[in-house]
């Protein structure tokens, strides 16, 4: 009972996070919102026993991406976002359709076939299990990602650094 | 004792994927659009927890771990590309922004 009270509490939290996210006109306010839906997650992977990844997602997320977001929203010192013009004008009445007829495909898929299916008490989110799997079975793709993340902080030093002029 | 529907989780992260889907195709400012991008791959993230606790098997857990490092370089080269061009047109506008040259 318990947890699905708590279940309830964190859904609500993460949709109108991500629901302030997509409505705000600024930039600021949409990646507060984006750290509130954040946490709301990390609250339902622990609901999840993924207790390792709740942890990390933490620190990833509102450690070190949000803090690369609103360090350039600060940094660009953007205006509020005036009324799109032109031909883009009219793609929420493209978009939110698209989304909806999405939106009810995953969730009649999701509500037909796990409905009798209950989160069970398990030890596959610990450090023990995940650590186990990284560094015997998953060491080569581990081990990639290293090569994967010096390649992007190279790639954003040198787009960061070079004098890019404008072709006329 | 039960505990909580798996498909819960599954309609949880449908709800949010579609408001990532939502924010990429009506947002016009391109760090908006990375948020709404975030929105999604967390939104998958959660769909992997999930399945991992339903088949009790650990591949998951690995999977969102890639996903995370993902993330991670796509932001610091993506909000990298983002500076750049506002550097060189004075805008972050995806309107502004749409003819690859000009």
């Amino acid at each position: 009972m318990l947890q699905i009270t708590l279940f309830y509490i964190f859904a609500i939290l993460a949709v109108l996070g991500g629901i302030m996210v997509i409505v705000h006109r600024n930039p600021i306010y949409s990646a507060l919102s984006l750290i509130l839906t954040l946490f709301a997650l990390a609250g339902e992977y622990v609901l999840l026993m993924a207790h390792f990844i709740a942890i990390v997602h933490i620190a990833v997320y509102a450690g070190a991406i949000m803090v690369l977001f609103l360090f350039v929203i600060m940094l660009l010192n953007i205006r509020i976002e005036e009324r799109a013009p032109g031909a883009f004008r009219y793609m929420v009445y493209i978009g939110v359709p698209m989304a909806a007829i999405l939106f009810l495909q995953l969730g009649y898929l999701a509500f037909q076939g796990f409905k009798e299916v209950y989160v069970q008490n398990t030890d596959v989110g610990t450090v023990e299990r995940i650590g186990q799997a990284l560094f015997s079975k998953y060491v080569l793709p581990f081990e990639i990602t290293s090569i994967l993340l010096v390649v992007a902080m190279v790639g954003a030093v040198y787009l960061s650094k070079r004098k890019l002029e404008i072709v006329e | 004792m039960q505990g909580i529907p798996i498909s819960h989780f599954l309609i949880l992260s449908a709800i949010l994927f579609s408001l990532g889907v939502i924010g990429v195709t009506i947002r016009r400012n391109a760090i908006v659009i990375f948020m709404s991008i975030e929105l999604m791959l967390n939104a998958v993230n959660l769909t992997f927890l999930a399945f991992s606790n339903y088949l009790n098997n650990v591949e998951g857990q690995i999977f969102v771990f890639m996903v995370m490092v993902v993330a991670a370089a796509e932001v610091a080269v993506g909000l990298a590309i983002i500076v750049a061009i506002f550097r060189l047109r004075e805008t972050v506008h995806v309107d502004d922004i749409k003819l690859m040259k000009w």
